[in-house]
């Protein structure tokens, strides 16, 4: 019995939203998920939610459940970092295939005051990173890329194509932060270093927003009525190796490997028989490890490899076709399930403005904390 | 700019019992790991159990305080905002000799002189409340 997406929905992101709650971007998410599926909210029993930072830190999901009126059979946190929201897809498959729940929401959001929550307890990153002046993913994405550069050889500019792409992309959707704004390379490395040899422009930038997601079985799919294909969950992998960056058994290459290995497996596909990649992008590094440990070229030579493709929407193989974290924005969790939700859109042809040829598989990544924290999903068109 | 770190006033260590002995050491200019007495093997951050094969034997033993950079970077834009005095700072991950790994700054060289694969050893700095294990170049 395998999974289906029935429906998605994505908040635009935004820079601040003052007055604004967490809850009210988790709602607009879910609203507009069941608008897109054409179901009922009251056909929803299941509810995956993530965990959050400041405001609910206990009983989520029954706190969720409560402000949206829904009362789920199966209901739980997932806490994978950006890897949440491809690993709420897995475990909303699992959970319908074990009879926990029929039809689930997987949905994450955040607002953006001013000033964001610090987390309570952090250790061992708080007592053995941050006495040291490593706070926050810069330094440890900076890391990777000091390490990538060391060994391969491959240079600042390399980095920047990845940004570049990004941005272009994200010219072709009018939701995306940075819509109306192209950078080139040189427009890239002119912005200034965050954690050398990160530039700010090879991170992402932080937004407020919300992401959902509505999974069923096929078989239910089938007695609905849908407005639009549903998407097929058909091959899926996860792992977890570490929390610190100093703790991580390799800096050039992570635990989605294996992950995107065993999803392909699954999915009886090789990484030749994908259409479309939805590749997890916080930082360029973290796009460039991914686009290496996913068997696309041999590691360190991602540079020469997007020299051989054209990655646009258009071309022979799309890569982040809404821009990506890095030209959408990072709606925190909310930005692992983006991946999910564009891939859903680009493989049953509701990509306005974006659409790519007629994929038919997507591979979809999730990474969370410091490499540390992989799902990969495989998606096709039914 | 090199760091200063004796003007420092930033996020203190938040030792647990598990992690006292190692801070500890640290006031007394020691790096103070744990070895495991089954499979003979470092472990760092200190623990309960060992990470390796799960025995609780974990023995306190002095380190040689030597290592390597495995990867750097010159922090401009400080995560925590108390760093902000001390940029631009080096941050680097250490390959210790004894096999595990810690991240610290690197003290006592200009930012653009950090290598991979540089030789460092631990340099024991009063911050604050507590002696922390910086690296320089080992010289
Ligand atoms: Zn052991």
């Amino acid at each position: 019995m395998r999974a289906a997406i029935v429906g998605v929905g994505e908040v635009p992101p935004q820079r601040s939203t003052e007055g604004r709650t967490t809850m009210s971007f988790l709602a607009d998410a879910a609203r507009r998920a069941v608008a897109d599926a054409g179901i009922g909210k009251d056909r929803i029993d299941g509810l995956l939610v993530g965990p959050q930072v400041g405001e609910t830190p206990q009983h989520v999901p029954a706190t969720v459940a409560e402000y949206l009126g829904l009362q789920p059979r199966m209901a739980n946190v997932v806490d994978l970092g950006g890897a949440s929201g491809p690993g709420m897809v897995w475990r909303a498959a699992a959970a319908i295939a074990a009879g926990m729940a029929e039809t689930v929401l997987c949905v994450l959001g955040n607002h953006r005051e001013p000033v964001a929550p610090r987390s309570p307890n952090r250790n061992p990153i708080r007592e053995f990173d941050v006495p040291f002046g490593a706070s926050g993913a810069n330094t440890a994405y900076a890391l990777l890329k000091t390490r990538h550069m060391a060994e391969f050889g491959t240079s600042d500019r390399d980095f920047a194509e990845l940004a570049a792409l990004a941005r272009s992309n994200a010219q072709t959707n009018p939701t995306a932060i940075w819509h109306g704004r192209p950078a080139d390379v040189d427009g890239i490395l002119a912005s200034p270093w965050v954690a050398e040899p990160l530039h700010l422009a090879e991170i992402v930038m932080p937004v407020a927003g919300g992401d959902a997601v509505i999974v069923t079985s096929e078989s239910v799919a089938a007695g609905l009525e849908l407005p639009h294909a549903p998407v097929l969950l058909t091959g899926a992998g996860e792992m977890v190796t570490h929390r610190a960056m100093s703790q991580a058994p390799s800096l050039t290459t992570g635990p989605l490997k294996p992950s995107m290995a065993q999803a392909l497996a699954q999915a009886g596909l090789g990484i030749d028989g994908i259409g479309l990649l939805s590749l997890y992008d916080c930082y360029t590094v973290m796009l460039a490890i991914t686009l290496e440990d996913a068997g696309l070229c041999a590691p360190g030579r991602f540079a020469d490899w997007m020299r051989d493709h054209d990655l646009a929407p258009g071309g022979d193989l799309p890569l982040n076709p809404n821009g990506g974290q890095l030209g959408i924005g990072q709606a925190d969790l909310a930005g692992g399930l983006s991946h999910v939700v564009e891939a859903v859109h680009q493989l049953r042809g509701t990509a306005d403005g974006r659409q790519a040829r007629a994929a038919r598989s997507a591979l979809v990544t999730g990474n969370g904390a410091t490499m540390s924290e992989a799902v990969a999903l495989v998606l096709e068109a039914s | 700019m090199r760091i200063d770190p004796h003007a420092l006033s930033v996020p203190p260590p938040t030792p647990t019992a598990e992690t006292l002995p190692f801070w500890q050491a640290a006031r007394r200019g020691e790096l103070l790991l744990q070895r495991c007495a089954d499979c003979s093997r470092w472990v760092f951050y200190p623990r309960a159990l060992c990470p390796h094969c799960w025995s609780d034997r974990l023995d306190w033993a002095p380190a040689s305080a030597r290592g390597t950079v495995r990867s750097f970077t010159v922090v401009h834009k400080p995560g925590h905002p108390a760093w902000a005095v001390a940029a631009p700072y080096t941050v680097a991950v250490i390959d210790l000799e004894e096999g595990p790994r810690m991240l610290s700054a690197l003290v006592g060289i200009e930012p653009a002189e950090a290598r991979v694969g540089l030789a460092v050893r631990a340099r024991f700095v009063e911050v604050g409340e507590w002696t922390l294990p910086f690296f320089e170049p080992a010289g």
